[in-house]
């Protein structure tokens, strides 16, 4: 970068914004009030209410909602915007298993059961084993910094485990060097359609396992000790303890985190165009339509693996809403 | 049936010394805390391998494995981080990541907290369904917004290559991060706002103050944590986001934030590894720090968001 248009054009730019932004949205609210209390007394509760939620709307309506209509008319049409039905749709789920999105879709679903699973196990294990030392702190913020990461970051980290030498060469690679102790051949981690799936959703694990383990962590600190006392009093032991009482008391949370990371898993991409671009048989639904879009230029076959997308993600989507309710209804 | 709980065999901390339950309970305490440091420090071998790697020279790292690097003769450099900076436009990626996360931080939560306020203190209709559709909304993949927010922005010439010469070449960007990233602070904040004693609001209006003075004066400074760990929470999303940048903001030099940079190099450079080590450690600066240092609001704003309830 060249400091001298750095100073005189970029930072002076980035000043205005910084100023100007915070300006415009405290400009609005207060101007807009002040136009509310001009009105009549009996309008002024009508109208602000509108005025403060009005710009939320807007965004969440013109961002996601109405796009959203959109993108389901778009898959039914063809790059000339002539109604094709649903041909988009019969061209992506065509050929089982291997052709269209089918091997997109078998690698989501890979993503959905692995990788939840995997999460969950793993925050549970870890919060329920912190849990237990004096340390607890620090081992919890070295297990969750990968969250602060990005998935770039996350999968040049993890390209760099994977490394690959031919056998006979010294490996470099962290899992290679580390199969050679046990005398194994080395593997090629990322581009062997055999494992490949795994190693990718091994690294995102890693990374979103912080995640998991601070939310399951206070939820087992919610935990009353008497009861936990009680229960060794009794002569429980610390396994039964905790398929018994703990794991479940912890369930909510556990679901909660559960279909959290399955709208992750569902919209999986970073890790995946950073790793291999979807070569291999690694391709995700989330990769495959941003494919489609910029590369092939075919906005409705795009829009169609989006929809196929949106499907998976609509019981989550319900279970949420009833989950919401729920809590309302409690309130 | 207490005198029998008296003479049960107790824990470790009050059984006799070196009786079989002592030791028992001394074995167990090794095991857990072998368990959990081997655990720490297996999670911790990816990110240090990276770190040690990019300030090897490079003849060592392609003929000699990281942890070779631990044992002396020590031999560390600052050269991959000066030639990855010279040759690659991070520097620029890092310039455009701030100027696409702060108004992109900035005006989603302001506007979140509009609405927010509405939602917790006002009456209006339809206002428990609306917020329903912004639950409802919470899961929808940003896949399903790409091609019609695209398309309309093309179509209207709001892109980046118009908006340049104003400056403004972020503000598509900015616009569907603030889209995106409303439901979920929406979402967040009127869950915290709605929890503040409503005596505040009722004798703030005996007391005659605007609606203006209530927001400003009472409820945005009792919802500092909140605002605090949703501040923390979206520069991080946004610092860290690739695919929105990639639809809105594209690859080219002048525009593309650290992450479409890093994406890039990592396609460009294959076999440079020693380049990719450091230009992957310089983009996770910003985010550690302020991980590192804002961690409480960060936790806070997990668990706010997912065990509300």
């Amino acid at each position: 970068m060249d400091w001298g248009t750095f100073v005189t054009h970029q930072l002076p730019i980035m000043l205005v914004v910084i100023v100007g932004v915070p300006a415009v949205l405290v400009g609005y609210i207060v101007g807009t009030e002040l136009l509310v209390r001009r009105l009549p007394d009996a309008l002024r509760p009508r109208v602000r209410p509108w005025i403060w939620v009005g710009p939320a709307l807007l965004f969440v309506f013109g961002f996601l909602v109405l796009p959203a209509f959109g993108t389901f008319k778009a898959s039914l049409e063809n790059n000339s915007g002539q109604f094709v039905g649903l041909h988009n749709y019969q061209v992506q789920l065509s050929d089982f298993p291997s052709g269209g999105s089918w091997i997109a879709i078998r690698n989501n679903a890979y993503w959905l059961v692995l990788y939840t699973l995997f999460v969950l196990a793993f925050g549970l294990l870890l919060a329920v084993l912190f849990d237990r030392v004096k340390y607890e702190t620090i081992v919890k913020s070295l297990i969750f910094m990968p969250m602060a990461i990005s998935s770039v970051a996350l999968g040049v980290i993890w390209k760099f485990m994977y490394w690959y030498q031919p056998p006979g060469v010294t490996q470099t690679g962290t899992l290679n060097a580390f199969l050679g102790l046990f005398h194994q051949d080395p593997r090629i981690w990322i581009q062997d359609p055999s494992i490949d799936n795994f190693a990718i959703i091994g690294a995102a694990v890693w990374g979103i396992t912080g995640f998991a383990m601070v939310i399951l962590s206070a939820a087992l600190k919610g935990i009353p000790g008497e009861l936990l006392e009680a229960a060794r009093v009794d002569g429980a032991g610390e396994i039964t303890i905790f398929r018994r009482v703990i794991f479940p008391l912890m369930m909510p949370t556990v679901v909660v985190v559960g279909t959290t990371l399955v709208i992750f898993a569902l919209k999986a991409f970073d890790v995946v165009y950073v790793m291999t671009g979807g070569n291999f048989e690694t391709d995700v639904l989330a990769n495959r339509m941003y494919k489609l879009l910029f590369f092939s230029g075919n906005n409705g076959a795009a829009a169609a693996v989006a929809m196929i997308l949106l499907a998976a993600v609509v019981p989550v989507l319900i279970f949420n809403l009833r989950q919401f309710r729920a809590v309302e209804a409690r309130r | 049936m207490s005198v029998a709980v008296a003479e049960r065999p107790g824990t470790a901390a009050t059984a006799a010394r070196f009786s079989p339950q002592w030791i028992a309970g001394r074995i167990q305490g090794a095991v857990l805390h072998i368990a959990v440091i081997s655990l720490t420090v297996a999670w911790i071998v990816p990110t240090a391998g990276l770190l040690i790697t990019s300030f090897r020279p490079f003849d060592k790292i392609t003929s000699s494995g990281w942890w070779t690097a631990l044992a002396p003769s020590y031999q560390f450099t600052l050269d991959n981080y000066s030639k990855v900076l010279s040759t690659s436009n991070l520097g620029q990626g890092f310039f455009n990541s701030f100027m696409i996360s702060i108004p992109a931080t900035i005006i989603p939560i302001a506007i979140a907290a509009f609405a927010a306020y509405a939602f917790a203190w006002m009456k209006f209709p339809l206002r428990d369904w609306i917020f329903l559709g912004i639950v409802g909304v919470l899961a929808i993949p940003l896949q399903l917004s790409f091609v019609p927010v695209l398309s309309f922005f093309v179509a209207h010439g709001i892109t980046v290559g118009n908006l340049e010469p104003y400056g403004m070449q972020f503000l598509p960007v900015w616009l569907a991060h603030t889209g995106y990233g409303l439901p979920f602070s929406i979402y967040l904040l009127a869950n915290f706002f709605r929890a503040l004693p409503s005596e505040l609001f009722e004798s703030a209006e005996i007391d005659g103050a605007s609606t203006l003075t209530v927001f400003f004066r009472i409820v945005l400074p009792l919802s500092v944590p909140a605002l605090a760990s949703l501040v923390i929470f979206q520069f991080l999303w946004i610092w860290n986001d690739l695919l929105v940048a990639l639809i809105y903001v594209g690859g080219a030099r002048e525009v593309a934030p650290l992450t479409v940079s890093l994406a890039n190099l990592t396609n460009s450079l294959g076999q440079g590894y020693h380049l990719l080590t450091a230009a992957a450690f310089f983009s996770m600066i910003v985010p550690l720090v302020v991980f590192l240092s804002l961690q409480r609001y960060f936790v806070r704003g997990i668990l706010a968001g997912s065990v509300k309830g």
